[in-house]
């Protein structure tokens, strides 16, 4: 029954060996004539000692609690009444969870199946059994090292180097997370993709000129499997990323020029932080204002002037998006403007040309591997923004590349695949995490050889 | 080009050169100044359309709350909505046909009955009396109270109809219409209708999601900000995981989104829709930038603070936890709350993990369905309803009102605590 305190006991027991280790290694100091005969600071014994107490028994019981339901669900299981167990391995689990249920549940779920109300004092009984076991033998797993530890501390032994070597480890962990990170999205995402492509060819995936996934809705209906070509998905995120990028690019880096090489110090200071509010505003609230205020204000400019404007048209989320990445392209422009040696300009004004010649002949050329590393990684950023094209780009994938028609954007069709109820075993599901795939990959490579080249460019000048 | 320079006598040429140099400062600029008035112009368009949610439109109703109406025990069962009806009824004795009576129930929002039946909770004391209350009239007429419903539209092309309108001016010279401090808007979760919506549940979920972020982000961020800086040998693994950080940092929101899914929610089988989930979501996305941070502000702490500590015999971890960390951490501090910020704004890899459900109860721990402040921004400003429009509006503004908070408090951290080496 102290199941529930278990974790609280381990460490009050953690705390008393700590106590304990620091005594044991005072008193062996007083034996041996003062602190500085011992090898390590009586901390560090008293630390060494509550960690050989806890982790063990912390490893047992993570260990117990990834396996619990595993291991109780097949006790269980197994004295299931024969004809419950014939059936299919779906059916099952949904008796398995129905029994859960009733376990659970208390008073107030109760099944008309005796066999399942049957088999759910069963599973409290395993599971009450199981967790007294796992208990006492966590403690065990505290006490028995613990002591031992207790017992090893001599003026001789290394606890500091024991203890700092386990801190080091935990710092790797840690430090391991990001790859984790990186390796759960490269599994996750390929793995629903590869399912996908299972049921969709990658040609006709990748090359396919029809998107219209929606239509997958009854397993006899006609042109039930859907169109997976994802080319009218791609040129719309293109033509997206494109506008934007042309409002983002001169804005951006004519900014950058200015603010490093015209702007007094005092323009600059608040200048800056003020482009920066730009980068801070969230993306929904671009969104918001794409949708509520540019699109209407594009679809009347437009058919004022005789054009045909969607209202969802990509021209207003492309406008906001170069809007929203103004400051990705200016502030690491600017670094990299402000990494090219004032030498160099010097020189160049010394001979006699103006600021704007020194500017375009000097300056531009020496920053320019950094300048097309910026605008790659504001690329990437564009083609990866959600909520912006979410909000105010259509959901319809046309093959268009005229920017007044609505068109549809990879990351638009994630979020409309995967929000609101799902089946995890139809294309229309799994096409996401294969549009995902494909993003994915897209900006690793743009981002992989944007850094490369800002870095390379650095080592250049340092 | 330059022909034949001479110093004394300048050229056409010169100052063709000069002009040109002008003309470029002068684009510099432009661009500067288009890109700030669009921030004016966005924040002049968020306010000027969001500061009317924070006043709503009441009427004031006499209720009768005689004693035949609670005869039943449970104070729950009694119909509060007859007593809205009842009393509007006895405003506006004159209305008999079953459609006008229709169009002035209309007039008060759905939300005066829930409001009737928390005063008798917290008041049974109320029943047999008759209590003067304000309610919450429904969203139209809150509309046409704050001008953003024409009053002078024909009649078909209008939310209103004539007979309501009058009915409405009757009341506000009696002054029984009048508009007040939205407490609502503060206090309640989100609703289907524009007048009964408030961002307590939104607040609060992102308070309990952003609480998960911080715990697991920041020391794992800062721990494996120190190894990668302090211990870590210089050799191909290490390069390989500072690429990975770096990259990491640019990949888009909307992939974490699907690692939760496919992760958390499939794989570990964690209740979608959960703040769970969510934070653990957005701590996998600001790890990186917390790394990044925590790298740099450890760079900034100069060796000479390292060799004196591992000179008077320290040992590294010493050196690295009694000396090197304490001089970094305010470094880290503002790291970590930029990337607080980052998160706080953060929609995209919430969709994907079902935090869009439409959730009406106010998260009260971790693992309760919540919805955060940048969902119900989008859910909002998805809505049809004219009167969700300015609801949107003032979530924005407190939205940003939080980012701004904090990154003030990043900025005076690094200005208080900054060293000057």
């Amino acid at each position: 029954m102290i199941y529930p305190y278990i974790i609280p006991s381990i460490l009050a027991l953690s705390a008393g060996v700590y106590i304990l280790g620091l005594r044991r290694a005072e008193k062996v100091a007083t034996y041996s004539g003062g602190l500085s005969e011992l090898h390590s600071l009586p901390t560090h014994y008293g630390v060494f000692a509550a960690l050989c107490c806890a982790m063990p028994a912390l490893l047992v019981l993570v260990l117990w609690m990834i396996f619990e339901e595993k291991v109780i669900t097949s006790m269980v299981a197994g004295n299931l009444p024969a004809d419950l167990l014939r059936q299919s391995a779906n059916e099952l689990t949904l008796v398995i969870n129905e029994v859960k249920n009733v376990a659970f549940g208390g008073f107030t779920a109760t099944s008309g199946n005796p066999a399942i109300e049957k088999a759910a004092v069963a599973y409290m009984a395993h599971l009450t059994s199981a967790r007294n076991m796992v208990s006492i033998l966590v403690v065990f797993c505290s006490i028995i090292p613990a002591w031992f530890a207790i017992k090893s501390i001599g003026k001789d032994l290394r606890a500091r180097n024991l203890v700092e070597g386990a801190v080091r480890i935990v710092l790797f962990a840690c430090a391991g997370v990001a790859i984790l990170t990186t390796i759960g999205i490269v599994f996750s995402v390929m793995f629903e993709a590869l399912r996908f492509f299972q049921a969709v060819p990658l040609t006709d995936f990748l090359f396919g000129l029809q998107w219209s996934p929606q239509i997958a809705m009854r397993a006899d209906q006609a042109g039930s499997s859907g169109a997976f070509g994802a080319v009218p998905v791609l040129t719309g995120t293109f033509l997206i990323a494109m506008i934007a990028m042309l409002v983002a690019i001169p804005i951006g880096l004519l900014a950058a020029i200015y603010l490093s090489e015209y702007a007094s110090s005092s323009l600059r200071n608040w200048a800056k932080p003020a482009l920066e509010i730009l980068a801070g505003i969230p993306t929904v609230v671009f969104g918001f204002f794409a949708a509520l205020t540019v699109a209407p204000i594009i679809r009347e400019l437009g058919t004022a002037l005789g054009f045909t404007v969607s209202s969802e048209s990509a021209l207003a989320a492309g406008l906001i998006m170069g809007i929203m990445i103004i400051p990705f392209v200016s502030s690491l422009s600017e670094d990299v403007i402000h990494a090219v040696p004032q030498s160099m300009r010097d020189g160049s004004l010394a001979l006699g040309a103006t600021h704007f010649e020194t500017i375009r002949h000097v300056v531009i050329p020496a920053a320019l591997p950094g300048i097309v590393g910026s605008i790659l990684l504001a690329v990437s950023r564009a083609v990866g923004e959600t909520m912006i094209v979410v909000m105010a780009a259509g959901l319809s994938a046309n093959l268009s590349f005229n920017p007044l028609a609505t068109v549809t954007t990879v990351t638009v069709q994630i979020v409309t695949l995967l929000v609101g109820d799902q089946e995890f075993d139809s294309p229309k599901t799994l096409a996401a995490f294969a549009l995902g795939l494909l993003l994915f990959v897209f900006t690793l490579a743009l981002n992989f050889f944007a850094l490369r080249v800002v870095r390379k460019y650095r080592e250049h000048y340092e | 080009m330059i022909t034949q320079p001479n110093l004394l006598e300048p050229g056409k040429d010169l100052k063709k050169r000069y002009r040109t140099d002008r003309w470029f400062q002068r684009i510099g600029i432009t661009a500067i100044t288009l890109a700030l008035a669009f921030i004016a112009l966005l924040f002049y368009k968020i306010i000027t359309e969001g500061y009317t949610a924070f006043i709503q439109t009441k009427i004031m109703l006499e209720v009768d709350f005689s004693e035949q109406t609670f005869a039943k025990e449970n104070l729950a069962a009694a119909d509060y909505p007859a007593l809205v009806k009842k009393s509007l009824s006895e405003l506006f004795p004159e209305v008999t046909g079953r459609n006008d009576k229709k169009l002035l129930f209309g007039l008060v929002s759905s939300g005066a009955a829930y409001k009737l039946e928390e005063m008798v909770s917290a008041n049974p004391k109320i029943i047999g009396t008759r209590q003067k209350v304000w309610v919450p009239a429904a969203s139209d007429v809150d509309m046409l109270m704050k001008n953003k419903i024409d009053r002078n539209a024909p009649q078909e092309n209008r939310r209103l109809q004539d007979n309501q309108l009058a009915w409405l001016d009757n009341l506000h010279n009696q002054g029984k219409l009048e508009k007040q401090f939205n407490q609502t808007f503060f206090t309640s979760g989100d609703s289907r209708d524009p007048e009964m919506a408030g961002i307590l549940g939104g607040v609060k979920g992102t308070f309990l999601t952003l609480l998960i972020t911080l715990t697991l982000a920041f020391p794992i961020g800062v721990a494996a900000a120190i190894y990668l800086e302090e211990f870590a040998p210089q050799n191909h693994w290490t390069d390989f995981i500072e690429v990975n950080i770096n990259n990491l940092a640019a990949v888009p929101s909307i992939i974490f989104g699907l690692l939760g899914l496919a992760v958390f929610i499939n794989f570990f089988g964690l209740p979608r829709s959960t703040s769970i989930v969510g934070g653990l979501v957005l701590a996998l996305m600001t790890l990186p930038t917390i790394i990044i941070a925590g790298r740099a502000s450890l760079k900034s702490v100069p060796p000479s603070i390292r060799e004196a500590a591992l000179g008077v015999g320290a040992s590294k971890m010493q050196t690295v936890t009694h000396h090197v960390l304490p001089l970094a951490m305010p470094g880290m501090l503002t790291g970590g709350i930029i990337g607080m910020a980052r998160a706080l704004g953060e929609t995209a890899p919430l969709l994907m993990i079902g935090m869009v459900a439409f959730i009406v109860d106010i998260p009260g721990a971790i693992s309760d369905p919540a919805t955060l402040l940048p969902v119900q921004i989008y859910l909002w400003a998805d809505s049809p309803e004219r009167g969700f429009t300015e609801k949107t509006s003032a979530a924005i503004i407190m939205l940003l009102a939080f980012l701004m908070t904090m990154n003030s408090l990043a900025i005076y951290l690094r200005k208080r605590f900054e060293i000057k080496w």
